[in-house]
């Protein structure tokens, strides 16, 4: 039986579709089955970030309202045979789907696949409450920013209302030089306002600006933000990877800078 | 601004750490001004049938208790201050 996880924020613009991006396409190279779902009807960006936008034929609305089978509107990776997508419908909007609806979906596909990652619209609205509706545990995306964070807050209360028990926080765009400025908070601070466990911390990376030009998720590769994304992928799958010196590779330079 | 300033200063991150935890308070308590208005009435109507309130001195407020006084834990705490003109003696 897989696990369907939701991504979420509440604010928008904080990475979500890239964190659902990275962290689909890192299990799957995990050999993990994956299928990504695109919840932000009408403002569909999933398959863009994955590079898949030309192979859109039917859309989650088409699967929900049964024009296609299943199977007909999952597209496969280019590079991943074990990596899917279900793409949203760009000309409808979120009513085009209820909460029952997801989770009918989401169980069908749980029973095939290992993971079922839901991409979540901004907002508390009703998209927000269609891609919770089937989901096992949630990852809360958030920035070192008082906006993001609080309104973190509030989508963590709204997870534990809504009976989610597995939630873990994934702080973005961090810039160590900031922090020890003591100009930006720091994901321990923030931790330590919310009431929820650290599942990753991602720096500030300008390859997720390249990738995300390219369709290719960075997971995996060299870069800071591409190995943050592959620990948080073994966090999810149950090992325990110690948090990324988000300031290793710095150079001798700043290192004599520090001492 | 004065040399003392400067070591003063909070670093911006502290400030927004503060100001936050002050604002998840209400959040997380969620009382809108309404049943703010509607709590203090409330604590009037009851409290005036035992005394004569200083109506223009009150001052009720959702604040966050300090984790001392919880067992560690901050939570979000009522606070109110209601000043007693007088205490009427003559109640039932």
């Amino acid at each position: 039986m897989g696990e369907v996880i939701v991504i979420t924020s509440g604010k928008g613009g904080v990475g979500k579709t890239t964190t659902t991006a990275n962290v689909g396409t890192g299990l799957a190279k995990l050999n993990k089955k994956v299928v990504l779902i695109d919840t932000d009807i009408g403002l569909r960006n999933l398959d863009v970030v994955m590079g898949l936008e030309n192979r859109i034929v039917y859309t989650l609305v088409d699967v929900i309202e049964k024009n296609c089978k299943l199977k007909q509107a999952l597209i496969r990776d280019k590079k991943y045979e074990n990596l899917f997508l279900l793409p949203a419908a760009q000309t409808r909007d979120k009513t085009s789907v209820t909460p029952e609806q997801m989770k009918e979906l989401t169980d069908e596909l749980k029973k095939e696949y290992d993971y079922i990652i839901l991409d979540c619209p901004a907002g508390i609205e009703q998209g927000f409450k269609n891609a919770i509706a089937g989901a096992d545990r949630a990852l809360v995306v958030t920035t070192p920013e008082v906006s993001a964070v609080r309104d973190a807050d509030r989508i963590i209360g709204l997870l534990e209302a809504n009976e989610i028990k597995k939630t873990h926080l994934i702080v973005n765009r961090l810039r160590p030089d900031m922090i020890r400025r003591g100009d930006m908070m720091s994901a321990e601070d923030v931790i330590d306002i919310l009431a929820v466990d650290l599942i990753g911390q991602v720096p500030d990376d300008e390859n997720i600006v390249i990738a995300t030009n390219n369709g290719e998720p960075l997971v995996g590769d060299n870069s800071l933000a591409g190995q943050a994304y592959m620990n948080i992928c073994r966090r999810v799958i149950g090992e325990s990877v110690p948090f990324l010196d988000l300031e290793a590779r710095k150079g001798l330079f700043s290192w004599f800078k520090k001492r | 601004m004065k040399l003392s300033d400067f070591f003063k200063k909070k670093s911006s991150s502290d400030v927004a750490k503060d100001r936050l935890k002050f604002v998840l308070v209400s959040d997380r308590a969620s009382c809108s001004p309404e049943i703010m208005q509607k709590i203090r009435s409330d604590i009037i109507e009851v409290l005036s049938k035992y005394a004569e309130i200083d109506m223009d001195n009150i001052d009720i407020n959702i604040t966050q208790m300090d984790g001392e006084d919880n067992g560690g834990k901050s939570a979000p705490a009522l606070y109110a201050n209601i000043p007693i003109k007088n205490i009427n003696h003559n109640v039932k």
